[in-house]
């Protein structure tokens, strides 16, 4: 799950971390506002669950109240990688000296948490990566182990300097206390990320938090209501929060073939094979391990309500899933909506044949090898029209 | 001979009174698997059809020989499970469970290695020596008794694989289903090196997904130490990047875990790739010289 940066930066403030004042607008008058309240040079921020947001636009400084006005209007109507924009955050410009770049990830190939810092902050770490690599410090924690404070600490002095400002901790010491803050709501709340770039040196000599991205590992949201509480609706899209209401692991694809298979590898082999004999998949769907027909009938309609289906395509291998409870479950979902696209299943493995039987009184056939039902319902597509393109509307 | 599990294993169930436990410690019983105990906290001394329940590993390894510990509770206990386990230095400790938080997998899975014990899972199918032993939630009927391991990050997808490989004839020394989740107890190259050095294994099918660095690493352990025919397959070619794809593990993030990359690193190997699970066992008795 992913958050906006002003819901990253409460999280990060929350730690006792300094992120500065903002203000969340969602229109250009709260903006005006805004700049009233700080006066000044401010920064216009376009919030929305993506990079790359300053290349397209979405970060503006403003030095008036209509400015703010002005350029939050220009921000609200832009689109950035396909997501409309419709909150900017408002802050005070900061007197940056140097800007620096710190995040904390999982390392799953080494089984650790990895930190990662940089003194060339600002851009993206990907872009960063590709740029200057040898500028970007990797260190490791084993989280059951605990930080090696000794080994922290030569880095971050190597990275931030020991300079000392008047009446303030060292640049080590100042960025050394964020850091351990980020970590620990790492380890509190579950989080997948937690990054800040940049984190900036400003010139009265404070270290701050700029900017904010943090994400939260999806299995762990049961045990942290508050992290929750804060899930963007925009972060699915419509189809894939109906979907996980209903329980099912969906992702939406730009084909045209609806695919329904149980089995995340297998919903994505399906895929694979689908595309691998002409076809474009119009989604990947995964409806679980379990034998609930409701499952099935969320499933049908979800794929039914995607104009640009041509043919669902049904791959069952039973296991702990039957297939009489999966031919069950279309019968029922056949029954409650109107499936006009070509529909082709395969059945195999636990009670497969009975499910053939189940299928076979609705003249349904079902097949049961996969090569051979993904090219029949890859030739069926291609001659079928689109759902959107049928008179009348069919749902 | 098979890898980690055979006719003499004595398996525990954690989680055997609960819908799930008892439904799979009945089924792997029907299908040939010593279950000999199981671990419910407060139902201990009552019995799972006739298998003695305990309140704790700890009483169950001390009243009978446990070998492996099989565990079917849910997310959120789930990671205790396998603690429990492992204090109780249960040698195999197999976690089907799906959904732990991935943080929570940091600490368990050094624990369960600093005690010199082996996890598989979570999140996987179990794993299963045909004719021998089942740990786990497969269907048995589409195994067989025979010389190709298989090792994989999913589920269904290898009795996908492993329906193929029966139906071409290609029996199953053993088949390790090792988990989808980001963090694992066992990788690829932990069950490589123990098919390599099985001598009733010929050959071994890996079936990866997208995410992570693990295929890239265990195409590289193949070159260097295993001198059996190994085929590979990769699921996700078609997936979009920053997706997460059912799995936990299964996502192309910052440009690492592309199916791209995994395929030419299998190749790079020597690893036969398969576009399909059904040309796998073709690629099989290509390389075992079975026509």
């Amino acid at each position: 799950m992913n958050l906006h940066e002003y819901q990253g930066k409460e999280w990060l403030k929350h730690y006792g971390i300094d992120t500065g004042p903002q203000v969340l607008c969602h229109r250009p008058e709260e903006a005006r506002r805004a700049w009233q309240q700080f006066g000044g040079r401010v920064v216009i921020k376009a919030q929305v669950l993506s990079g790359g947001r300053g290349k397209a636009g979405g970060v503006k400084v403003a030095s008036s109240a209509d400015e703010a006005f002005q350029k939050a209007q220009e921000i609200l109507a832009l689109t950035i990688k396909d997501i409309p924009v419709e909150k900017v955050l408002v802050v005070p410009a900061a007197a940056i000296a140097k800007e620096f770049y710190v995040g904390i990830t999982l390392d799953r190939f080494n089984k650790s948490i990895l930190l990662m810092m940089s003194a060339e902050g600002g851009t993206e770490i990907e872009e960063l990566a590709v740029t200057a690599p040898d500028k970007i410090v990797m260190f490791r924690i084993r989280a059951d182990k605990g930080i090696d404070h000794k080994a922290l600490d030569e880095v971050l002095l190597q990275i931030f300097g020991k300079e000392h400002p008047a009446g303030l901790p060292s640049h080590q010491q100042q960025a050394k206390n964020i850091i351990e803050r980020m970590y620990k709501l790492f380890l509190d709340k579950d989080a997948t990320l937690v990054e800040v770039n940049p984190m900036a040196l400003l010139e009265d000599g404070r270290i701050v938090a700029l900017d904010a991205k943090v994400s939260f590992d999806d299995n762990a949201l049961y045990a942290h209501k508050d992290v929750e509480a804060m899930r963007n609706p925009e972060d699915n899209s419509a189809d894939e929060i109906a979907a996980r209401e209903a329980g099912l692991s969906f992702v939406s694809m730009d084909g045209h073939i609806g695919c329904i298979v149980n089995g995340a590898g297998l919903a994505m082999a399906t895929m694979d094979i689908v595309k691998l004999f002409g076809g474009e998949p119009a989604n990947f769907l995964d409806v679980g391990g379990s034998s609930n027909p409701n499952k099935v009938v969320a499933a049908i309609k979800i794929i039914m309500g995607n104009p640009k289906v041509r043919g669902i395509f049904l791959n069952i291998f039973g296991g702990i899933t039957r297939c009489d409870d999966v031919a069950n479950g279309l019968l029922l979902a056949l029954d409650q909506v109107k499936v006009d696209v070509p529909l082709v299943v395969r059945l195999i493995g636990t009670n497969d044949q009975e499910g053939r039987d189940i299928l076979q009184k609705r003249g349904i056939s079902a097949y049961t090898d996969l090569n051979e039902a993904v090219q029949k319902i890859v030739a069926l597509a291609d001659k079928a029209p689109a759902t959107a393109s049928k008179a009348g509307g069919t749902r | 001979m098979s890898i980690l599990i055979d006719e003499n294993t004595n398996v525990l169930v954690q989680g055997i009174t609960g819908r799930d436990g008892s439904f799979h410690a009945r089924t792997m019983i029907a299908d040939g698997t010593k279950i000999v105990a199981g671990v419910t906290p407060g139902k201990g001394g009552s019995f799972m059809d006739k298998v003695p329940v305990y309140n704790t590993v700890a009483e169950a390894v001390a009243a009978q020989k446990i070998d492996a510990s099989v565990i079917f509770v849910p997310a959120p206990y789930a990671g205790k499970a396998i603690e429990e386990a492992a204090n109780a230095k249960v040698p195999l400790i197999i976690c089907i469970t799906e959904g732990l938080p991935i943080n929570q997998m940091l600490f368990y899975y050094h624990m369960v290695r600093e005690r010199g014990l082996t996890l598989i899972g979570p999140n996987c199918p179990g794993l299963i020596s045909p004719g021998k032993c089942k740990i786990g939630i497969m269907p048995y009927k589409i195994h067989k008794p025979g010389r190709i391991g298989v090792i994989s990050r999913s589920g269904t997808l290898t009795y996908e694989v492993v329906h193929n490989l029966t139906q071409a004839g290609l029996g199953q020394s053993t088949c390790v289903g090792i988990g989808g989740d980001p963090i694992v107890g066992s990788g690829f190259i932990d069950i490589l090196a123990r098919f390599g050095e099985d001598k009733d294994t010929d050959a071994v099918v890996v079936i990866g997904e997208i995410g992570g660095e693990d295929e890239e690493a265990a195409a590289d352990y193949v070159a260097k130490n295993i001198k059996k025919p190994v085929v590979g397959f990769i699921s996700g070619r078609t997936a979009p990047p920053g997706k997460r794809m059912g799995h936990a593990g299964a996502i192309i993030s910052g440009g690492k875990g592309t199916p791209q990359a995994k395929v030419a690193a299998m190749e790079a190997a020597g690893i036969r790739v398969a576009d399909t699970p059904s040309q796998i066992p073709g690629l099989i008795k290509q390389a075992l010289g079975l026509g």
